[in-house]
């Protein structure tokens, strides 16, 4: 019909383009950064401004011990992802199972902190502003981080059964950067809640 | 046909009941029908809130009218500026990067076709979800209907004390929830865009449609998601008892503005860069030349993108800001008509001295770059603060948005329907009857929106549900209301044509634009697998250098 035909002159000898795993998880940490971002915001904005007590200095105690084991859980996820790329699959998968663990033991001590917060000092995130962009700040948090361990428990149920070898690394490492970036996160909020924010 | 279709000897096709169909079509990972269910919910919703906008209308058209109650008007204005954006404009901008994207950069599909289906239903069910509100939205409190405060829901007005019942919920999940599938759409043109190219497809070869639609995707990354998290933070106080946005307990209603606009100029951008993108393609090949300044244009996407982030503000100059952050707004939001100035431009000079054919997508193409400036220039009169403190609220920075939004992007859009509609259905739309669209359309939209900036001058402010007489209103009012019905007309002959085509229109051909992007190398519909043959591309039109081979493009890249 027309002068189109389908023989598109080979002329490319090499092409290669990034992983589109990668991509659409740097696209989501961007994304999931502005949410945070506005978060954030409205915790500094809010600051001080609280009608009624009781303040945060009043009742925040720094979590350095279970901030300690959220930020190293990213070096051993990092090690683990480095050990299935190179086929080291029983590495991998301790490496992972501690990942894991850390990662929990980061969640109780939310909720040991949250717990002690409602039933001793009696705030809620109804009781004053502080409540309010608290709660919803470290809570946003915490919620990515249980997003990511189920996340990491799925893969380490597959890994158990032996389903998880050199293949899937790409995968693992898509998860890992997810995992960074709550890792990221924590800094960030722990700077502006624990630091600042007293 | 061409040789570009796998043809199975000894098949037969043959017709499968409709209810196969259906469940085909409402289970479909396919970039192009997703694509299509895209365009058609919005088209619907088009039709909706075209509907509540002439109810607005016959409510304005005299004074003291008493078509619509005070609370019916208010849920009319509320409805009409969140179906529009969010049901209407978002959704069908997705659809056609949906369907051209990887057919433009000579892929098999998206990247993640599953989760572009989820997206897509995401966004749709917020729609059902929204307009469930009418039913619904009265709940066990008896209080309310339809979301009644605003498409912005300024706080407090979005509290559970000023909004009882659950109007307000509904509102805040049908746009959380579209949100959501925004997000998931732009990741997945970004990863589409950058991993699925085909050989060749350098990014300083990619169409500008390609590059426009991957700076706005960007653009909702970073836009959209601050909505969702005001989003939750209204969630959070209407269902937790949060204070983020209670004055009573020292939060801000000012901050709900701030987040709400930081979404909301950007929007903005988003919805007008993927206008942008169909003028880059449409203008060229209806004048003949290839676009002029591409590097230009695509520095200038990515200006506009990166200043209208910093621009939000200008939306609140009546809160009373200090002076800094009022010169600011002015200067940022001045400085975005600048990389804007240099797309028309880039546009007329691609038109000058072409062979130009005006067919129906040229008429709209070139309506849409004079009502564009216009609009771009009513913009900048309220950027300056002082004139804003004069014009914010009436019924001037009503008819600048509108002209926008109507003028710029409504136009830019039919544009793109009677362009690509061919390679989507493989029919061409009726010239004729859309010529008539067009012209309708045309008178229909001066009517309205050149003259409803009058009234605004004169004073009359926007959402009041009637006014007094002897204002000098009455006569601006019916005239604007004859406008809109003079539109709705237009769009009913559009949606004739779209129909009576489908069954009866031209047979399109692979490429009856004889256009230069890879879309119109394959068969109209194109086959679901796309591309028999996985195209290899030499320059920016990779079309012309098959029909020219003689003198190809790629010699000058």
């Amino acid at each position: 019909m027309s002068a189109v035909t389908t023989s598109f002159p080979n002329t490319v000898a090499e092409w290669q383009l990034p992983s589109r795993g990668k991509v659409a998880m740097a696209g989501l940490i961007v994304a999931e950064s502005a949410i945070f971002t506005i978060f954030v915001v409205a915790y500094l904005f809010y600051l001080g401004k609280s009608l009624t007590g009781p303040t945060p200095r009043e009742v925040l105690e720094t979590p350095i011990f279970y901030t300690i084991c959220l930020l190293s859980s990213s070096l051993t996820i990092h090690l683990a992802a480095k050990c299935l790329a190179r086929g080291i699959t029983f590495a991998f998968l301790g490496l992972w199972l501690f990942t894991i663990a850390l990662g929990g033991l980061f969640l109780y001590g939310t909720a040991q902190e949250w717990y002690r917060l409602i039933y001793e000092h009696g705030v809620t995130i109804s009781t004053n502003l502080f409540g309010t962009t608290y709660y919803s700040l470290v809570g946003l948090h915490a919620f990515h981080v249980t997003a990511g361990l189920i996340m990491l428990v799925t893969v380490a149920v597959f890994g158990l059964s032996g389903r998880v070898g050199v293949k899937q690394s790409g995968h693992i490492e898509v998860l890992s950067m997810y995992w960074h970036f709550v890792d990221a996160v924590w800094v960030v909020v722990f700077t502006v809640v624990y630091v600042l924010g007293r | 046909m061409s040789s570009n279709a796998i043809t199975l000897p000894g098949t037969q096709i043959q017709a499968r009941p409709w209810v196969d169909e259906l469940h085909q079509w409402l289970t479909t990972v396919d970039h192009k029908r997703l694509g299509i269910l895209y365009i058609l919910s919005a088209l619907l919703f088009l039709a909706i809130g075209g509907v509540e906008a002439l109810i607005i209308r016959i409510q304005l058209m005299h004074s003291h009218n008493n078509f619509v109650s005070p609370e019916v008007f208010n849920r009319m204005f509320t409805m009409h500026g969140t179906t529009m954006i969010f049901f209407v404009a978002m959704p069908v901008l997705f659809g056609f990067a949906n369907y051209l994207v990887p057919l433009m950069i000579g892929a098999r599909d998206m990247a993640f076709p599953r989760l572009n289906a989820f997206s897509f239903w995401l966004s749709f069910l917020g729609g059902l979800l929204l307009y469930f509100s009418f039913l619904g939205g009265s709940g066990l409190y008896g209080a309310g209907s339809a979301p009644d405060v605003g498409w912005w829901s300024y706080a407090p007005l979005g509290a559970r004390a000023f909004s009882p019942g659950h109007s307000s919920d509904y509102w805040t999940l049908a746009v959380l929830v579209s949100g959501f599938g925004s997000i998931g759409t732009a990741i997945n043109i970004i990863a589409t865009i950058l991993c699925l190219r085909c050989p060749g497809m350098k990014l300083n070869r990619m169409p500008l449609l390609v590059w426009m639609n991957l700076v706005m995707a960007g653009m909702v990354l970073f836009a959209v998601t601050p909505l969702s998290a005001a989003q939750i933070m209204l969630l959070i106080d209407r269902y937790l008892g949060g204070h983020f946005f209670d004055t009573q307990a020292g939060g801000s209603a000012v901050l709900w503005m701030h987040f709400f606009w930081i979404f909301g100029h950007p929007e903005v951008y988003i919805l007008i860069i993927p206008c942008f993108a169909f003028m880059s393609e449409i203008i060229p090949v209806f004048s003949r030349k290839p676009i002029f300044g591409y590097p230009v244009m695509v520095a200038a996407t990515v200006c506009i993108a990166f200043v209208s982030m910093s621009v939000w503000a200008h939306h609140m100059f009546t809160i009373g800001m200090n002076s800094y952050a009022n010169s600011f707004f002015t200067l940022t939001t001045m400085a975005v008509g600048v990389p804007t100035g240099i797309k028309i431009f880039n546009w007329i000079g691609t038109m000058w001295g072409g062979r130009i054919q005006f067919k129906t997508p040229m008429l709209f193409s070139i309506g849409f770059l004079f009502q564009f400036l216009i609009a771009g220039l009513t913009g900048i009169m309220i950027a300056a603060s002082p004139f804003d403190w004069q014009l914010s609220l009436s019924y001037f920075v009503v008819a600048h948005f509108h002209y926008v939004i109507v003028g710029g992007i409504l136009f830019a859009l039919f544009a793109a329907f009677y362009y690509w509609y061919p390679k989507m259905t493989g029919r061409m739309l009726s010239e004729r009857l859309g010529k008539w669209h067009f012209w309708l359309f045309l008178i229909g939209f001066h009517l309205t929106f050149d003259v409803m900036h009058i009234p605004g001058i004169l004073g009359m402010p926007r959402r009041i549900y009637t006014y007094e007489p002897g204002r000098g209103w009455d006569t601006l009012n019916l005239i604007i209301t004859i406008g809109a019905f003079i539109q709705a007309l237009a769009i009913l002959v559009f949606l004739a044509n779209l129909v009576i085509s489908y069954f009866k229109g031209d047979r399109a051909g692979n490429d009856p634009w004889d256009a230069w992007t890879l879309e119109w190398s394959i068969s109209s519909p194109p086959p679901a697998y796309n591309f028999a043959t996985v195209p290899t591309v030499a320059s920016r039109r990779p079309l012309w250098d098959l029909k020219h081979p003689e003198d190809p493009d790629s010699r000058y890249e």
